[in-house]
């Protein structure tokens, strides 16, 4: 069975058909990338596949282990192991990132049927992770993603990633924002985080992000459809050549 | 059922089915006849056994009543209150005099059961886990006054507080008891002209807490008083004096609750803080009478009359305040910086839901040397309320060195509720320093998805957020009443996001 499989997906928002029929299949272990220009749906299929409110699915499906993850709320997915790294993480000031993360793991937790996990232990755990990932724990302190330059907003995604151990991880243009060396901290990051068990599915306008974090397969997207797909070669070929080409083929 | 439809179904059944206080105790009272007149006046007088002196303060705040308007300048709107449909008097039967808790009508001992304030003296809540951090909450003790309608039911720890010199008793005993005290205190920090309230309330209140801590004691334990209000068309009408003498600290704090009932019911109270050099008082309260169902039907109205007067040097007035309840709430906890080198706090959280109207904020008058003053409000507006900060700092020409810092923050829940921010800034020296900064902010909807992706529900991601956004307030109450508030917030606001 595949771990995420989207089948001739279609979506709307306010009337707007936005994915026309969009189908993609995603193993264990995999790392996919899908590109395209700007508005042909890449961030559309992330949202929808985290479940943000305001897209209305008007046919296909969405399974995850095989099961339909369009019925589940967003928290049950998030608790099943869907990821989604943000383009944009939200500012909540006066939670610490501490407790933020505290509460959301024991939410997940709850939400499968496992104990909650206490104070000393989350702390000791967040602790461990944060090293693994050379993050500074005077970042746990701090509110969430309050006053975080854009490289540490990167990392705090990454390190919730680690924290709640998904099975698969939905990078939203994670290079937006950041500069080389920022995206080389933050690539090093997801790089560690790749097993055989865990997919990736990297969203990006750049073939630059591809350098760093090496897909498996890679998908065009263009006008709400996947119009081209294959291994990590074509990432580079639409360097050279652009979206152009595909405009019409869609 | 989706996310969204199940919340604004919620939203609908909030009000009504969240308020966990909204119980009727079936007990007999003794009432007055309805209305407001003279001898309205003279029976409650008559009733409490008072002095003439206290009967002639009352009759002149009657007269005084009758020459006055309701203010209109606040930004709360309701139908005209008929004055003459209320009962100002009802205390639970019998009225025999007690000598002890086990003497209670047993009713009233279980709706305070219910309502988990212990009126046996034991040491509570222990059953709460203290914070990472906090000190272990078994053994500490809260002196507790319980007031039902009209009347003072009883006061627990009297002995301990008595060897410590601390006299804490219903107001209505200390007039007969310490009528020095209350004649030297009482009403000179609201006095029985100040507004058209607590005038009413200076002629009707029927009793309330009296404390006074004597020079250099600092009070054993927490004192407090809890109000509930239960006769059908009674208003409350509380009177609470506190002196703190030179050199003594006390910290008090406030619960109220009412039942659910489909008419409004007045609540007009004043509470009068004095403390002497060096001495300080800490007030807190936790608000949550009944506030209307979801149609703005019912609730209390509440118009409250608080102040307190800095008057020796050095001296400190701390106003915490959670409002979470009440149709409409009309208050200003305020700081009288009489003293040399006095200060003045108020902490709030105001939150309203549903139809509920707030405009609450709080009044610094400095007029001593070398005051400060400190206002931190935090206002959340979820459903169809509207919530206004109304607030006055203002310097006297004397009060040279003067400083204040005011921070007012709104937070919208929807689309549907309004939050204003009114302040009033008189400096009449060049000395002063006043310092003002205001935010209004929304729950986005990016917020939420943000915590529902990370696993929480949505109620937990509200809870969330807007405990993130009152923490500076939060961290100022005492660790017991923390807790209660932040479990208030979260069901105040429980599916407000729709």
């Amino acid at each position: 069975m595949s771990l995420l499989e989207v089948k001739d997906l279609q979506v709307r928002v306010e009337e707007r058909e936005i994915l026309h029929g969009l189908s993609l299949t995603v193993n264990p272990g995999e790392v996919h990338a899908i590109m395209g220009p700007n508005g042909s749906g890449k961030s559309t299929l992330s949202h929808v596949i985290a479940g943000k409110p305001g897209y209305e699915v008007t046919g296909g499906q969405i399974l995850f282990r095989g099961e339909d993850l369009l019925e589940m709320e967003p928290n049950e997915r998030a608790a099943k192991g869907v990821f989604l790294a943000f383009q944009y993480p939200v500012e909540i000031p006066g939670v610490t990132t501490w407790n933020f993360l505290h509460a959301a793991l024991n939410a997940q937790r709850k939400a499968r049927g496992e104990d909650e996990i206490s104070s000393p232990a989350f702390l000791k755990k967040v602790r461990e992770v944060a090293k693994s990932l050379n993050i500074p724990q005077d970042m746990l302190k701090r509110g969430v993603n309050v006053g975080f330059s854009g490289g540490e907003k990167k990392r705090n995604e990454i390190l919730q990633m680690a924290l709640f151990e998904p099975a698969v991880c939905i990078l939203d243009e994670m290079d937006s924002g950041l500069d080389i060396d920022a995206l080389r901290i933050a690539a090093d990051g997801v790089n560690a985080l790749r097993s055989p068990e865990r997919a990736m599915v990297v969203i990006t306008h750049y073939q630059r992000l591809l350098n760093y974090i090496v897909p498996d397969f890679v998908h065009v997207m263009s006008k709400g459809r996947v119009v081209k797909s294959g291994g990590k070669e074509l990432a580079l070929e639409l360097e050279e050549s652009g979206y152009a080409q595909f405009e019409d083929a869609a | 059922m989706p996310a969204v439809q199940e919340t604004v179904e919620r939203v609908r059944r909030i009000d009504v089915d969240q308020y966990r206080y909204g119980f009727e105790t079936q007990i007999e009272s003794d009432k007055a006849p309805k209305g407001l007149s003279e001898d309205t006046v003279r029976f409650i007088s008559a009733k409490k056994n008072e002095p003439a002196w206290m009967l002639e303060w009352r009759l002149e705040a009657y007269r005084r009543w009758l020459t006055m308007t309701e203010p209109t300048w606040a930004r709360v709107d309701y139908p005209k209150i008929d004055y003459q449909d209320i009962y100002y008097y009802a205390a639970p039967k019998p009225k025999k005099t007690l000598s002890s808790i086990d003497e209670i009508d047993p009713e009233i001992l279980k709706t305070y059961e219910k309502l988990g304030i212990p009126l046996r003296e034991v040491a509570i809540l222990e059953g709460v886990e203290p914070p990472p951090g906090g000190p272990p909450s078994a053994n500490r003790k809260i002196a507790v006054d319980a007031v039902f309608d009209s009347v003072s039911v009883a006061t627990t720890f009297q002995k301990e507080l008595k060897a410590a010199g601390v006299i804490f008793m219903p107001i209505s005993e200390a007039i007969r008891e310490h009528p020095e005290l209350v004649q030297k205190y009482l009403g000179t920090v609201v006095p029985t002209s100040d507004n058209y309230f607590a005038t009413l309330n200076s002629a009707v209140f029927s009793d309330g807490s009296f404390v006074y801590v004597p020079p250099g004691v600092r009070c054993p334990m927490e004192l407090s008083t809890y109000f509930r209000i239960n006769e059908r068309n009674t208003g409350q009408f509380e009177r609470t004096l506190i002196i703190a003498d030179k050199g003594s600290y006390v910290s008090y704090l406030e619960g109220c609750t009412a039942p659910q009932r489909d008419e409004n019911q007045l609540h007009a109270a004043v509470v009068e803080l004095i403390t002497l050099d060096d001495a300080e008082i800490k007030y807190s309260t936790v608000q949550n009478w009944y506030p209307g169902n979801s149609e703005g039907k019912g609730g209390i109205y509440n118009f409250v009359t608080k102040r307190g007067d800095c008057r020796g040097k050095n001296s400190k007035i701390s106003w915490t305040q959670v409002e979470t309840g009440s149709a409409i709430t009309w208050k200003y906890p305020s700081c009288i910086l009489r003293g040399d080198n006095s200060s003045g706090e108020f902490y709030s959280i105001a939150i309203s839901n549903g139809f509920q109207q707030v405009d609450s904020g709080t009044k610094m008058i400095h007029l001593g040397k070398n005051t400060s003053s400190r206002i931190i409000s935090k206002g959340i507006a979820a459903g169809k309320s509207q919530n206004t900060y109304r607030g006055l700092v203002s310097a006297h020409r004397k009060a040279t060195g003067a400083r204040n810092y005011t921070a007012c923050d709104s937070l919208l829940i929807g689309d549907k509720c309004g939050a204003h921010t009114v302040p009033y800034v008189e400096a009449k020296n060049s000395s002063a320093t006043f310092e003002h900064e205001a935010t209004t902010s929304k729950i986005s909807e990016d917020v939420l998805f943000y915590c529902i992706q990370r696993g929480l529900s949505q109620e937990e991601a509200v809870g969330l957020v807007v405990n993130g956004f009152v923490k500076d307030v939060l961290q100022q109450l005492p660790m017991e009443f923390a807790v209660e508030a932040q479990k208030l917030i979260s069901i105040s606001l429980e599916g407000s996001v729709g």
